[in-house]
């Protein structure tokens, strides 16, 4: 019992991860970048829920509520005026502006608001459970994993049901042919910045009131996340769900095994999937 | 005033000088051709109008309106479409969905809607949920050319729309330009086959190495005439 | 006409040196030289200083020769250095060797390490081979941590036996006066200087080599450089499993100096690879004067801005976004456009002969 115990609070877990790299996976998706400052991000999304909190009493919810549209915003110009100018055919421009930005971002927030940990408490829901058969399942990370199904599900269909995602798949097929269909591919990448950032709004959330945070966590955010991404296939976002369900099911069972063994055993099992699995489990015919 | 008119066009591609100060017009309901072998500048000469790639601003003209620097996006929304050179169609799209984002930039309504769309290519319709390059060759250039329709553009660009298919299916596809011109919309034609190309033209231009070589109704020129501007004069 | 076509024939030459570059590695040797008598006239804290600047320069060789010409952007070349120094205090605290001969276990470590490394991250493409190496990395720390006669998560010292009694100290004692404390850093000194030269020269070789000139070709177009019959895959593998080598000698090096170890200094990404990568970046990627010019940058801007924390970083970080932005090509790239000057010439130029055509 207590080994299904601990593969469901790993399947739970994996919802966060899903979460953190939904967001890197869409922006991978469109324009095949990989932004190396995606975990400190989301670090940073939960320290504007964290002061939205702080500063008006409000609950994290409706904090993360009012903080999706500002971030939207800071990735759309984030998109427009810095990351569009790094993409081209050399891979070396996006990562290691990425880069300088994951260092930026950090110590911009060191600076702000010291390395102490933080939370975004969440009062009564924090210890609720509900019982699932003979299991106790926490109702925040429930939420979670059922946040991460809805984004999926709500990306995929913007993706495949939408005029926008049209224009994001056709922009990502042929940028140039796009822009004789009257798309402007600079517009379509900020925008799918931004929409990624309301996503690590979310993340963000979720992040922030599952355990404590600092301004120094974002890069091993950005691992797990990565690790999802491609254990699932770039480009599938039920693959990346998958992705985020073996490293968390990975790590809880070798937390199980040993306290210490935790994080090696999510990156072991990212290796091995790898190894057999080169292009990940649910590769994208088109690439 | 012609409706779309170029003045003292010239590109580069690095080093390259691609176009030599080229000036053709296109007048309000014509039909033009442009004719030439391979390198010389048709399908540079259709980058540049359709702003793929910039310019001056006065190097292009369509309907008082200086283009020759706006992006390609904003050139689309004005009512210039193009027909790309190898189709280009969206791999990740069905066919209608490579329809409908032909109107993505300019919904302007017309003669042009899907319904009329595959009313021109019925075959288009029973194949409208397959991915645009699971296609035929034929039926992919179908798809390109509704797709540019689908903006109901003043102007119609199609470069190279027979390159690679077979005559019965080239056939089918020229059938289209007569009905196209029908509804009002100027067309430019980029060809190196010359006879298709003058059977629809009202007005041919001939190109070799980046210039205009050659100007005038079908009916005027001579074989000889076109020989000599296509591949150059027998020195 | 016929003789003038052949004058111009035979006038032609390829030539890879320029006067300014000849110029330039006889100061270079004076340089050195300069350098390796610093024990003699100068304190110990700047040979200290000095030792980090030849010791981030070897770093910054390493990634640059990776990214800048292999193409292979690795965010986990700590696991070469963390690998190497540890590997280095395995030696002397479970074999009982000497630190400097346990130098050399570091390096072979480094490079034991890098070869099922590449074959997993060269299965990964472009941005996945950079986290691909980073996941790597941190695998190796977590696994380290692990070891608990090296001190496990904590980390460990160097026996004071083994430093008082290491090669080489008595001599320079006894023949100079040295204190044990400053001999150490003496030879370690003279080692890095060493490590250093040694990994221009070996850089500088490689590039004007016919490996170097595949390996540029490849950076430039991996298909073309097949079809003339490059392998691409191998050469990358050379590159990676050398750097591997130097970058874990460096590693064992800078903690034999330190004496202290632990995993998450030894597999720190942001002093093993993020200053690095600043490093390089700053000075011009894909030269080897830019990592000199960079690592000298850096070493002003940390002496100077240290003391203000985060501040630093965050600088430090804003400048590589700058650079990479607006000079992709460093500061040592902004010089050379300016003034054509090139102390590494790389590139084959021709040279003599005439540009006139014949009987033209």
């Amino acid at each position: 019992m207590i080994w299904a115990d601990t593969i469901v609070q790993g399947v739970l877990l994996g919802g966060l991860y899903a979460l953190f790299a939904a967001g890197l996976s869409l922006v991978f998706g469109i324009m095949r970048l990989v932004n190396l400052a995606h975990g400190d991000l989301i670090v940073m999304a939960a320290y504007l829920i964290l002061v939205l909190v702080t500063l008006l009493g409000i609950d994290p919810f409706l904090a993360a509520l009012i903080s999706a549209p500002v971030l939207f915003g800071i990735g759309w110009l984030l998109q427009m005026h810095v990351l569009n100018r790094t993409l081209g055919p050399d891979i070396l421009p996006p990562l290691l502006v990425t880069f300088g930005l994951s260092i930026v971002i950090q110590n911009a927030l060191l600076e702000g608001f010291s390395a102490d940990s933080q939370r975004l408490s969440v009062g009564a829901l924090e210890t609720a459970s509900l019982a699932l058969g003979p299991l106790n399942v926490g109702v925040m990370p429930l939420l979670t994993f059922l946040s991460a199904v809805l984004v999926i599900v709500g990306l995929n269909r913007l993706f495949y049901s939408t005029s926008l995602g049209r224009a994001f798949r056709a922009t990502s097929d042929d940028a140039v042919t796009a822009s004789l269909m009257g798309i402007r591919p600079q517009n379509i990448f900020a925008t799918a910045t931004g929409i990624a950032m309301v996503v690590v709004t979310i993340a963000a959330l979720y992040l922030g009131t599952r355990a404590n945070f600092d301004p120094t966590i974002g890069p091993a955010r950005l691992i797990y996340a990565f690790e999802a991404v491609i254990i699932g296939g770039l480009g599938s976002l039920w693959g990346t769900l998958a992705g985020g369900i073996i490293i968390g099911v990975a790590q809880t069972l070798g937390a199980a095994i040993n306290p210490e063994w935790q994080i090696l055993a999510g990156h072991v099992a990212f290796v091995i999937v790898l190894l057999f699995r080169p292009r990940g489990l649910f590769p994208r015919a088109v690439d | 005033m012609a409706l779309l008119q170029t003045d003292n066009l010239t590109a580069h591609y690095g080093d390259f000088q691609a176009l030599f100060g080229v000036d053709i017009r296109l007048q309000e309901g014509e039909t033009v051709a442009i004719i030439g072998a391979n390198g010389a500048g048709k399908t540079t000469l259709m980058r540049s109008i359709s702003g793929v790639l910039t310019n001056r601003a006065d190097a292009i003209i369509f309907d008082n309106d200086r283009i020759g620097s706006a992006h390609a996006a904003d050139i689309v929304k004005k009512g210039i479409a193009m027909v790309p050179e190898g189709r280009k169609l969206f791999p990740s799209l069905s066919v209608e969905e490579n329809l409908l984002i032909g109107a993505h930039g300019r919904k302007v309504s017309g003669a042009w809607t899907l319904e009329s769309v595959y009313e021109m290519f019925p075959v288009l319709k029973e194949r409208r949920l397959n991915p645009g390059t699971a296609l035929s060759g034929g039926q992919q250039q179908m798809v390109a050319i509704g797709r540019a329709l689908m903006s109901n553009p003043r102007v119609l660009l199609c470069d190279e729309i027979s390159l690679g298919l077979a005559p019965v299916i080239i056939k089918d596809i020229y059938a289209a330009l007569p009905k196209i011109k029908e509804t009002g919309t100027s067309i430019v034609v980029v060809e190196q086959d010359i006879g298709q190309a003058l059977k629809v033209a009202d007005r041919v231009y001939c190109m070799m190495e980046g210039r205009v070589t050659l100007e005038g109704a079908p009916s005027d020129l001579s074989r000889d005439a076109i020989h000599n501007a296509y591949f150059g004069a027998a020195a | 006409m016929t003789t003038s076509t052949q004058t111009a024939r035979t006038a032609w030459s390829v030539e890879t040196r320029t006067r300014t570059s000849t110029l330039f590695l006889g100061l270079a040797a004076l340089l050195v030289i300069v350098l390796a008598f610093a024990p003699f006239y100068a304190s110990r804290s700047l040979i200290q200083d000095l030792f980090f600047i030849l010791t981030m320069l070897v770093l910054a060789q390493g990634w640059n020769l990776l990214a800048g010409y292999a193409g292979l952007v690795s965010v986990g070349q700590q696991a070469f250095v963390g690998i190497g120094a540890y590997a280095m205090f395995g030696g002397v605290i479970l074999l009982d060797l000497d630190p400097l001969v346990s130098i050399l276990l570091g390096g072979s470590a480094a490079a034991l390490l890098a070869i099922p490394t590449a074959f997993f991250t060269f299965r990964l493409q472009g941005a996945y081979f950079a986290i691909g190496t980073w996941v790597v990395a941190e695998i190796v720390r977590l696994t380290v941590a692990q070891w608990k006669a090296l001190g496990g998560g904590t980390g460990t010292s160097l026996p004071r036996s083994a430093t008082r009694d290491m090669f080489g100290l008595d001599f320079l004692k006894d023949t100079f006066g040295f204190k044990t404390s400053v001999a150490t850093d003496v030879i370690t000194f003279w080692l890095a200087l060493i490590l250093a030269v040694v990994t221009v020269g070996v850089v500088y070789r490689l590039l004007r080599s016919r490996q170097g000139l595949g390996l540029a070709a490849v950076r430039d177009n991996q298909n073309a450089a097949r079809s003339v019959g490059v392998d691409a895959q191998r050469l990358k593998t050379i590159v990676y499993l050398s750097t591997a080598f130097i970058t874990g000698l460096a590693g064992a090096l800078i903690y034999v100096q330190k004496a202290r170890i632990s995993p998450d200094a030894a597999f720190s990404v942001l002093d093993w690879t993020a200053y690095v990568i600043f490093i390089v970046v700053i000075g011009g990627i894909g030269t080897i004067e830019g990592p000199i010019i960079g690592v000298l940058i850096f070493f002003a801007l940390q002496n100077s801005l240290s003391g203000y924390g985060s501040w630093y970083l965050l600088v430090l970080g804003l400048l590589g976004i700058v650079i990479m932005l607006f000079a992709p090509r460093g500061l040592w790239g902004l010089f050379t456009d300016r003034t054509g000057i090139e102390l590494f010439p790389i590139r084959r130029r021709l040279s003599g002969g005439s540009t006139e055509k014949p009987g033209g």
